[in-house]
């Protein structure tokens, strides 16, 4: 049966980035190289916290940074993987011009192509919660976790991170290769208004409505309601929201947020078309 | 011509060499400055957020500091691997690699030439850290010796870009892998080297052999010389820590020199300079 465009164009760029990303070497160094660098960030936050508290890891903070930082790797993993499919097909295979005379959606091709970041995070994010439960208490127990909440949750975090990924796509479609990292730039700074490893009362007043109007401070919030429950409840910011309100807070700035992917995208792959940069490459 | 090219020899050709590669980098930041927002505004997020973990821990307040010095050089390291060692491979598939080997000149000064091409973003990045850090923070100073602290951050960055461009001779060997050598050693060194924290908190020998990392105690001993609490939680007393990245200098540029012309001759005997394992 033939496929449709969307579709085909999907499921064709996810197989090629994945073995763009794992066949450049054999499966057991690709999930070592894919794993170290998430730990080694978790890692630093374990002994940050380590060295002030004195290795107090019974406190409720604790999993409430842990989780928050190992949730937060498909941030950066998500929306780099769709932005730096740009670069990578523009200026390092030179292809992206013949991509984009292919009878091929541009939009689902290069959300295709962050699946395989997507799915070597989850690696990385499994390692990483198994390691914190193992070794530095941890309070999940996977027969009380709410799975009910957390897949939902998951799922729709992953469609509004893509589409973040895609505002800076269409933005990267513009610029040279100086910002070959934008995707992560981006997720360095949401980092701080995301309540991923500290509540956002410990932010400036001032600061915080921003963090309130991410996705992905909900997002986050109820990956950890659902897997460590009131641990994760006992935070005052979003404590007066019920799960419920918060999934429905999340699923509305998803659709938010695609509303603004798609038309973001449009708009700059208009504009890099115009001005053609499609094909341009940039060796400094 | 011909006479151009014959005075450009020996310390002359270096100098030309290293212009000549910083050049386009140079003239491409100031073409397309939307750089300056994603690699000089935007680090500030990470490096407040390691801030606010203090504040919500609870921590003393030089930890704040200590952050910001500790993100403010991260700029270097990721000057050093992406746009020095990692770079190679980059020039490889894109053919540049193969017209730097035919030029008649250094490998050394074309690495060169493309870490100071970036350092204008690198330096611009690091000075943004530091200052908007220190004063979004209030983060204060208050320097014990400025020769030391000069002379440290001097041999810190001469061993560091010594470093790189002895990781860069493998990079001549490497295929697709390289990228991925470079992404690990991205955040595994900000934990190694105590981008974020006291190294003196991991056992002495972790913390002694991530020591070989320039940035280790060159981070240890200027947080030691600028904060008042830094001596208590320094590594090493700082003379040693300037001693070491001294022969830290000697050993990784004589190493780059030597590692360079093997591996180029390697690479070159195994036709590896123009192949692009797609």
């Amino acid at each position: 049966m033939q496929k449709s465009t969307f579709a085909r164009s999907f499921l064709t760029a996810t197989w090629l980035g994945w073995q763009i990303e794992s066949n450049w070497t054999d499966p057991f160094l690709f999930a070592v190289y894919s794993i170290v660098k998430p730990i080694a960030s978790a890692a630093i936050l374990v002994v940050m916290y380590g060295i002030i508290t004195k290795g107090a890891f019974g406190d409720p903070l604790f999993p409430y940074m842990y989780l928050g930082n190992v949730f937060y790797m498909y941030v950066g993993a998500v929306m780099t993987g769709v932005s730096w499919s740009v670069l990578d097909d523009r200026e390092h295979y030179k292809t992206l011009k013949y991509i984009y005379v292919a009878p091929v959606n541009i939009p689902m091709y290069l959300l295709g192509r962050g699946v395989s970041r997507f799915i070597t995070g989850s690696i990385a994010v499994f390692i990483t919660i198994t390691a914190g439960v193992l070794f530095l208490n941890v309070p999940l127990d996977v027969t009380k976790a709410n799975w009910l909440l957390f897949f939902p949750t998951l799922l729709v975090g992953v469609i509004m991170l893509a589409m973040m990924g895609l505002v800076i796509a269409g933005i990267t479609l513009t610029t040279v290769r100086h910002e070959g990292f934008a995707g992560e730039a981006v997720a360095g700074l949401l980092y701080i208004f995301s309540g991923a490893i500290f509540p956002l009362d410990v932010l400036p007043a001032f600061l915080r409505p921003i963090g309130l109007a991410m996705p992905t401070t909900y997002w986050l919030e109820l990956l950890r309601r659902s897997l460590v429950g009131g641990v994760a409840q006992a935070f005052p910011t979003l404590a007066g929201f019920s799960n419920l309100e918060l999934f429905g807070i999340l699923l509305a700035l998803t659709i938010l947020f695609s509303f603004i992917g798609i038309n973001t995208f449009r708009y700059f792959d208009h504009k890099a078309r115009e001005r053609g940069m499609i094909d341009r490459t940039s060796n400094y | 011509m011909s006479n151009q090219t014959e005075r450009l020899t020996g310390w002359r050709l270096f100098i030309a060499t290293v212009i000549a590669r910083a050049y386009p980098r140079v003239i491409g930041q100031q073409r397309d400055i939307s750089w300056m927002f994603f690699d000089v505004i935007m680090p500030l997020g990470s490096v407040a957020a390691y801030v606010f973990v203090y504040r919500a821990l609870k921590a003393p307040e030089e930890y704040i500091g200590f952050v910001v010095v500790g993100g403010a050089m991260t700029a270097f390291w990721l000057n050093v691997l992406w746009s020095m060692s990692s770079q190679l491979y980059w020039e490889k598939e894109t053919g540049n690699l193969a017209l730097y080997i035919i030029a008649p000149n250094s490998m050394m000064a074309i690495l060169l030439g493309m870490a100071l091409g970036g350092m204008l973003a690198t330096t611009l990045r690091a000075l943004v850290i530091m200052v908007v850090g220190s004063w979004m923070f209030g983060v204060t100073y208050q320097v014990a010796s400025f020769f030391q602290l000069f002379s440290i951050f001097m041999l810190c960055m001469t061993a560091l870009y010594g470093m790189g461009m002895m990781s860069a001779s493998l990079f001549l060997l490497l295929s697709r892998e390289a990228w991925h050598v470079a992404n690990l050693a991205q955040e595994p060194i900000y934990l190694a080297s105590g981008f974020y924290f006291p190294i003196k908190n991991f056992p002495f020998w972790v913390a002694a052999a991530a020591s070989i990392i320039p940035l280790t105690l060159g981070l240890d001993g200027m947080r030691q010389l600028v904060f008042p609490s830094g001596p208590a939680l320094g590594f090493m007393d700082v003379r040693t820590e300037i001693a070491i990245l001294l022969a830290l200098c000697v050993v990784f540029l004589t190493a780059a020199r030597y590692l360079l012309a093997y591996m180029e001759k390697l690479a070159v005997r195994e036709g590896r300079l123009t192949e692009s394992r797609r």
